[in-house]
């Protein structure tokens, strides 16, 4: 017998898509043709959301601060550059692939042994983890180039045709813009889904899950390796955009400003990866060089304010204000 | 005896770096232990406590000593106001909040200290007495390491009386194990917060100054050993003094060691070694099991 | 006699010097009404959270339909048939009812690992959730986040989530605790109708309850049994009345 109850296909309906879930896809068209001079900073700034909504997956769902995420972006960098730079494999897209489940290998040895672990000792374990990375990699240059990095990555045309050219960075958006949105719909589905539930029943209430019979620890190590997959992903296109990898790619400056991003953007909410990442790219495109002092008082503002008062983000207080507007509305 | 002397000299730095780690880092383990806040402004503090050193000691012309001792106490009242107005309000907010405050806070201290003195290293001179080197017996080594040893031992032994035979360190204790069941015995946890923060960025500032010498102190020092604050602390065990001594000393020691036989895989080593640690410890060496 | 759904022997639990749990032996039936009491720090939390897998045992066993569960973890009694709710609410406070619901159940039916269909799609689950909501009369509040419910809801809301594991095994930590008393009716009629098959044991203070709903009464009093008996039993007996008396004068 089919439950009609408003409840229940409200909660069958969850998953469809709301109206206003195109606009930044119709968006990032648009400035392919509008801004046909400004595709390498719009295709970092792609770059940067797929790692944020990668961070969100940990951090959102699974409710894992960590400050060492770029430890999985830099990996999926480093497959790609190094495979690139020694002459082992440049096609595009299996070296992304490879990129993903390097990063992911890494995500799940790593997840496997820390997520026994919460509070300052993981924040540290993920620090120390992605640190150690960074370190193997300056140590390693005859790989990685150490210090200085691997440029002029060699990567063959996408689909044998469509060239990546570093001046005219046409076939790098393109080609990021599909990446990110084939790695969205693959985060979106599984948010939605009864896996998607437990996690957000994981961070409301761990202990409560405990209780209900649910494996959390099982469900935190895949979420965190799936996590670190769609950052390796990211840090991969990183690489093939830029035919560049360097120890950045491994560093706790990568790795804090996604977290702020995420925090800027709001945190469990999918899209706060969008929002957070576009509005800190454009502000410090335009700030940080200008005037990097002011530009770094001005973001500690703005992170204690989000701190003391929008711990959700921009998405957050969008959601408090449109929850009030429906007030008056509310049938109960 | 060269090879002894060289040991010697090692050593002896080693321990010197781990002693003005364990001051600045001492602080942050109390509190982190007591209040349960993961404070990555800690660092700040030690900066913000080295420049307002220097500031006595080049602009107002105090001696060493009295500039240490404005030093702790401004960087101690600053830090008090700091803990009454906001922290305070995050005590029971969830980690990532707590992150991203003390992150923001360390951003405003370091944009603030490059405003007002500027982006290079601020030298810090030495009074006379502490220059040059002394005669150990077994090697000449420079004075200042010897003081800051010396300090150290001082100190260390100066917070654990403090904590074993002393009201207060009775009541830090009590919380740090049980803060629900200190409450209800009648300490009053605010107060005994406030004065145990201010306290603990005190000390940091004084181990900012002190260590200024020889780890430098511009805008950058608050996030570039940030890091070996927090694995001194993540090591040595929450809210243990002694746990952070030893860890301190170990770390000190470590780097001084790795950076003379093996000056390319000092930090990895020492990173690997803190995670092997954690995972073994997840409390740290010395702490309490959760 | 047949083998208890649930049972300890000399079960035992110490904190440093504290002996929070002491040789205890407890059995309890299919179907049974059992109601645990005792003075405040007798233990009754300590001892369902030693049923429960929640704290390790330092001695003794427990014993979940026959089996040894004493090394057990929590998830996995749960997994074997037994839940249990909290004193003090343990929801997903920003979720709907629903969806509180829906986890437990989406958990025990082996649908909570799936990854690509949407959860709302899996209409068995949601089903069941709802037919749950419906006989414990929350059909109503169902899409309503629970923060938004009034007290006596969320505790039935705390009751339903046990349900939702279809346990053989309940065990009620204070059920109608903080609930006003204009509204505790709600929890005492849905714990009257609760399925006849399962066995609940009941904690509570509230002696009108606890007569009104055991067919057993275990007294605990220090962390050990003090007497088991039928409530009339216990009722006159004069050594229990001691107990709580000499409590209140200390009180």
């Amino acid at each position: 017998m089919r439950d009609e109850h408003p409840a229940a296909r409200a909660l069958a309906g969850r998953h469809r898509l709301r109206p206003w879930e195109p606009i930044p896809w119709v968006l990032a068209l648009a400035w392919y043709v509008v801004f046909p001079k400004h595709l390498g900073f719009g295709t970092e700034v792609l770059v940067t959301i797929l790692f944020a909504v990668s961070l969100d997956l940990a951090l959102g769902y699974a409710g894992v601060v960590t400050l060492g995420h770029a430890a999985f972006f830099g990996a999926g960098a480093y497959t790609v550059g190094m495979l690139a730079k020694h002459g082992v494999w440049n096609e595009p897209i299996t070296s992304l692939l490879l990129a993903g489940l390097v990063a992911a290998a890494v995500g799940l040895g790593s997840g496997l042994v820390l997520l026994r672990t919460r509070g300052l000792t993981l924040l540290m374990l993920t620090l120390c983890t992605m640190a150690l990375l960074e370190e193997t990699a300056n140590l390693g240059h005859a790989y990685t180039g150490g210090f200085d990095g691997l440029d002029s990555l060699p990567i063959a045309p996408l689909l044998g045709v469509f060239e990546f050219n570093p001046l005219y960075p046409r076939t790098q958006y393109l080609y990021v813009l599909t990446v990110l949105f084939l790695c969205f719909v693959f985060v979106r589905t599984l948010v939605h889904s009864p896996f998607g539930q437990s996690l957000t029943g994981i961070r409301e209430n761990t202990l409560r899950m405990h209780a209900v019979g649910a494996p959390v620890r099982a469900r935190l190590v895949v979420c965190y390796t799936l996590s670190a997959a769609v950052a390796g992903i990211a840090g991969g296109i990183w690489a093939q955009a830029n035919a560049y990898v360097n120890l950045g790619t491994l560093g706790l400056d990568r790795a804090a400003t996604v977290l702020i991003i995420l925090a800027l953007g709001g945190h469990g909410r999918l899209y706060g990866a969008f929002i957070g990442a576009a509005a800190y790219m454009m502000l410090s495109h335009f700030l940080s060089k200008i005037y990097p002092t002011a530009w770094q008082l001005g973001l500690g503002l703005l992170l204690v304010v989000i701190a003391l008062f929008a711990r959700n983000g921009i998405l957050g207080i969008g959601a408090a204000l449109w929850r009030r507007a429906r007030l008056p509305r509310a049938t109960s | 005896m060269i090879v002894g002397a060289d040991v010697a000299s090692v050593l002896l730095g080693g321990v010197a770096a781990g002693m003005v780690l364990f001051i600045v880092s001492v602080g942050l383990s109390i509190t982190m232990g007591l209040m349960g806040f993961v404070n990555l402004a800690h660092g700040g503090f030690a900066m913000l406590g080295g420049y307002a050193i220097v500031y006595a000691m080049k602009v107002w012309g105090l001696g060493f000593v009295p500039a240490l001792v404005f030093g702790f106490v401004v960087t101690a009242a600053g830090s008090a106001v700091l803990e009454r107005l906001l922290y305070a309000r995050l005590y029971k907010a969830a980690e990532l909040d707590q992150v991203l405050f003390t992150i923001g806070l360390v951003f405003i201290m370091i944009a603030a200290v490059t405003l007002w003195f500027g982006p290079e290293n601020q030298p810090v001179a030495l009074p006379a007495m502490l220059q040059g080197q002394i005669d150990l017996g077994i090697t000449r080594y420079r004075t200042y390491s010897v003081v800051l040893i010396a300090i150290g031992i001082v100190i260390v032994a100066g917070l654990w009386l403090g904590f074993e035979r002393t009201r207060m360190g009775a009541q830090i204790r009590a919380a740090v194990d049980n803060r629900r069941m200190a409450e209800s015995l009648g300490i009053n946890i605010d107060r005994l917060f406030t004065a145990t923060f201010a306290f603990g960025s005190g000390m940091a500032a004084l181990g900012g100054g002190l260590g200024a010498e020889f780890l430098g102190l511009d805008p950058q020092y608050a996030l570039k050993y940030l890091v070996y604050f927090l694995i001194v602390v993540a090591v040595g065990g929450l809210g243990r003094v002694t746990g952070v001594f030893y860890a301190a000393l170990l770390i000190g020691v470590l780097d001084f060691v790795l950076k003379k036989y093996l000056p390319q895989g000092g930090a990895l080593f020492i990173y690997a070694l803190t995670i092997l640690v954690l995972l073994w410890r997840p409390q740290g060496l010395f702490g309490a099991r959760a | 006699m047949s083998v208890p759904l649930l049972e300890t022997r000399a079960l035992c639990r110490t904190f440093g010097a504290i002996a929070a749990a002491r040789d205890i032996d407890f059995r309890l039936e299919a179907g049974a009404r059992h109601a645990l009491i005792g003075p405040n720090g007798a233990g009754k939390t300590t001892f369902v959270n030693l049923l429960a897998g929640a704290i390790a045992a330092s001695s003794g066993a427990v014993l979940l339909k026959g089996r040894d569960v004493t090394r057990v973890a929590q998830a996995e009694r749960v997994k074997l048939g037994l839940s249990r709710t909290f004193q003090i609410n343990r929801l997903f406070r920003g979720l709907s009812v629903l969806e509180n619901v829906y986890i437990p159940v989406a958990e025990r039916v082996g649908a909570a690992p799936s990854m690509f269909r949407p959860a709302g799609r899996r209409r068995d689950v949601v089903d069941e959730a709802m037919q749950l909501l419906r006989t414990l009369r929350l059909a109503d509040d169902a899409p309503r986040r629970v923060a938004e419910l009034p007290y006596g809801r969320q505790r039935l809301v705390e009751l339903a989530i046990a349900l939702g594991r279809k346990p053989e095994v309940l065990l009620l930590d204070e059920p109608a605790a903080g609930v006003p008393s204009a509204e505790s009716h709600i929890i005492l009629d849905a714990i009257g109708d609760l399925p006849p098959h399962i066995a609940v044991l009941i904690i509570d203070h509230d002696m009108d309850l606890v007569f009104r709903f055991a067919d057993r009464i275990t007294v605990l009093v220090g962390g050990a049994v003090f007497a088991t008996g039928s409530p009339r039993e216990i009722g006159s007996n004069p050594d229990v009345r001691a107990v709580y008396l000499g409590q209140a004068a200390h009180g």
